[in-house]
């Protein structure tokens, strides 16, 4: 079966998942956003890389964090941006997916940055794009169902790999709603792939995919026992639909048994470094005094992951 | 007319006959001759099937026929003379009326057979019975929910008492609605890494275990269509040791394929029930070997935009009736399983299900025939089909067997 991200010569076309992609593309996009650091320190915050270049946000589900941030990576980045809120436009009128793609394609579009409610959506996308011939439009995935979300991935990469310079000798612990989690399923992709030796997922069996050990994954449901000696720790978001129901009986039960407080964090490497996609829930997975202690790098996050994305945009769509 | 169709190898798995070179004689749509004319017989047609198998006609136990007209040609066209419909039609199959139409319908087409199932409850909503009785004299084989589970046990248990005051047979595929309704992919390794909502096991060994006890109970005949897993399976086979009138089929993909073969989210490889693990894959093509089982295409024509879709909002189902002659083969041939024997579970099984005297080519059988070449190939494209289905995980792929002649009652009905 073909890559279809990587492109006849291996090198990456669009950015669809971080499985199946080779350690040195992982590091190639973490080495590049990291020369990017620089721009955004400068007082005019620009490169011409995607100059004369048009970034369309394809934003099927609602997402005003993510999509700001692929916003600004693209304007560093010199491209034209045109944000398609598309929950409600075209396919409330009974467009399909792929129509909706078609018509983009046909007002020159470069780079298709896209999110969806359905896991797979983009390689829809990227497929439809190899079949009608059109290899200078990319895909880059910003979210697609329970699947991947990949930039996230490579951002906490960027985020570990800053603070702990080595991934050899790390043990990294992801604790919360692995289930419904994109973001868990790209950064264990990600660790594996990068050469961390212990990548642990903590919840309760609920919110815990099946199989979790066949990704490479130590599963734990002890969250003090899981903590034990981690480097670094990923907390996931806690959506609020998940907390009253099958899945958990209230936020207060999951906060006591898997919310990180500093007693637990104090489980970890005094040095550990605490993680979030965002947003967070204050007191359903995080404590206040952790979101906002030494040891979190929450918010270092959100500004690498605009350097990440500006890598991965130039990379697959720069001149 | 009387046909003879010479030089083939005849093959009867009912009866054992595998003979090479012998001929086949028809007249007034039966079988009147094996080898030998029967006195005073003289061919107004002549079959020339040297280097062909003459094998009963293929009894597909479920196939949907989104537009009758096609979908009866493309039956013929892969061998197939008779066609078990299920219900879940638009709309569905629940009155004595529009089974009466459908099988009239059939026969002003004069191409395969078509034998209804009957809903099992009005609208498939698994609440009120269907007029049981009527429909069966309207020409329904048996009673049916398709694909939609009765969620409400009790009013499984009375449709099942009623259809057995009747001897009417009830055909479920056994889906637990709660354990099946939000997921798209089977419950394994791929469907965590793909991030698809998973259907376990589960849901089919409990519904199975359900049927079985209610079979227990009320004496009803139940068939299970489409058993998609090794735990299920063996649930199955437990219940027909213990003496309980139960069979099962299995669907033609599911004894090749497995949910690796979603690979990147191919929405050609969704079915409901869902592809499962290898293991299960094995159970599944050990209970086909075994006899247990028998395969159907499970044929569901999908229009291509209602395919071309993320993985979980695409329409289940690959296009089927065309195809089930030679994946049968392909598959008796990777699980090392004689001819005979795998023709069998396409003719002689499914016929033994319906209760029927088909699927046969003893002296008197209704000459319904399918004459193939074992060993022609061809490419699986769209226009290769002649099923306005074109949906299917196999397109690009080579196909090893090809129909040449099929006869239903006697009637030449497709050559090529």
């Amino acid at each position: 079966m073909h890559n279809p991200q990587l492109n006849k010569n291996g090198e990456l076309t669009h950015l669809l998942s971080t499985e199946g992609l080779p350690a040195a593309i992982l590091t190639q996009i973490l080495d590049t956003a990291a020369s990017f650091m620089e721009v955004s320190s400068r007082d005019v915050k620009k490169v011409p890389l995607l100059r004369g270049k048009s970034v369309f946000n394809l934003f099927f589900e609602n997402s005003t964090r993510t999509r700001t941030t692929f916003e600004i990576a693209a304007k560093r980045l010199s491209a034209d941006v045109i944000n398609l809120d598309i929950t409600r436009s075209s396919t409330a009128k009974g467009e399909t997916l792929l129509d909706t793609i078609d018509n983009l394609c046909a007002m020159d579009a470069n780079l298709f940055v896209v999110r969806h409610a359905s896991s797979g959506a983009p390689y829809l996308i990227a497929e439809h794009l190899r079949k009608i011939g059109r290899d200078d439009i990319h895909v880059v995935n910003a979210g697609d169902g329970r699947h991947a979300h990949p930039t996230q991935g490579l951002l906490d990469m960027y985020t570990i790999r800053h603070y702990k310079k080595d991934f050899t000798q790390l043990r990294v612990a992801i604790v919360g709603d692995i289930l419904h989690s994109r973001v868990a399923r790209s950064d264990i992709h990600a660790l594996t792939t990068l050469g961390v030796p212990e990548v642990r997922a903590i919840g309760p069996e609920t919110l815990l995919p099946k199989y979790l050990d066949k990704l490479g994954v130590h599963v734990y449901h002890d969250m003090a026992a899981g903590l034990r000696d981690c480097d670094v720790v990923i907390m996931l978001r806690l959506q609020n639909e998940r907390m009253n129901g099958a899945l958990l009986p209230s936020a207060g039960e999951y906060f006591r048994h898997y919310g990180l407080t500093p007693q637990m964090l104090a489980q970890a490497k005094p040095d550990a470094i605490v993680m979030h996609p965002g947003p967070m829930n204050r007191g359903v997975e995080i404590h206040s005094a952790v979101a906002d202690g030494p040891q979190a790098v929450i918010l270092p996050q959100v500004t690498f992951g605009i350097a990440v994305r500006m890598a991965v945009m130039s990379i697959v769509a720069g001149n | 007319m009387n046909i003879e169709i010479s030089n083939g190898r005849v093959i009867c798995p009912k009866n054992g006959v595998d003979r090479d070179n012998v001929s086949v004689y028809i007249a007034h749509g039966r079988i009147v001759g094996l080898g030998e004319a029967p006195k005073g017989f003289v061919a107004t047609q002549k079959v020339d099937a040297a280097g062909c198998v003459v094998s009963p006609g293929l009894i597909d136990l479920g196939a949907r026929l989104n537009s009758i007209e096609a979908e009866l040609a493309a039956a013929v066209a892969g061998g197939v003379t008779s066609v078990v419909v299920p219900p879940d039609a638009d709309p569905p199959l629940d009155e004595p009326e529009l089974a009466d139409r459908l099988v009239h319908r059939g026969d002003e087409i004069g191409k395969a057979r078509v034998l209804p199932l009957g809903a099992l409850t009005l609208g498939l909503k698994g609440e009120r019975l269907a007029e049981l009785a009527g429909l069966k004299k309207a020409g329904c084989v048996a009673f049916s929910q398709a694909s939609r589970p009765v969620v409400d046990t009790e009013a499984l248990l009375r449709a099942m008492e009623y259809a057995a005051t009747f001897g009417f047979a009830v055909w479920l595929q056994p889906q637990d609605h709660w354990l099946s309704r939000n997921g798209i992919a089977h419950e394994g390794e791929v469907a965590s890494r793909l991030g698809l909502a998973g259907i376990p096991v589960a849901a089919e060994t409990i519904a199975v275990g359900s049927i079985i006890q209610l079979v227990r109970d009320t004496g009803c005949r139940v068939h299970l269509t489409r058993i998609s897993s090794a735990a299920g399976m063996s649930l199955v086979q437990r219940a027909a040791k213990e003496g309980l009138p139960i069979s099962c089929d299995v669907g033609v993909h599911h004894l090749l394929l497995t949910d690796n073969d979603i690979g990147y989210f191919n929405p050609h490889a969704r079915f409901v029930p869902p592809l499962r693990g290898q293991a299960d894959r094995q159970a599944l093509s050990d209970a086909a070997a075994a006899g247990t089982a028998a395969i159907c295409s499970d044929h569901t024509p999908v229009g291509a935009d209602d395919k071309l879709l993320p993985f979980g909002e695409a329409k289940p189902g690959a296009t089927g009736l065309e195809v089930l002659l030679p994946l049968t083969l392909k598959w008796a041939e990777t699980a090392g399983v004689a001819l005979p024997a795998a023709l069998a579970r396409i003719t002689s099984a499914p016929a033994e299900i319906l209760g029927l005297d088909s699927g046969h080519l003893a002296l008197g059988a209704r000459a319904d025939i399918c004459v193939f070449d074992p060993n022609a190939s061809w490419q699986l494209t769209p226009e290769a089909l002649r099923s306005r289905g074109k949906n299917s995980p196999w397109t690009g792929y080579m196909m090893t067997g090809k129909v040449r002649h099929t006869l239903v009652d006697g009637r030449i009905v497709y050559t090529t």
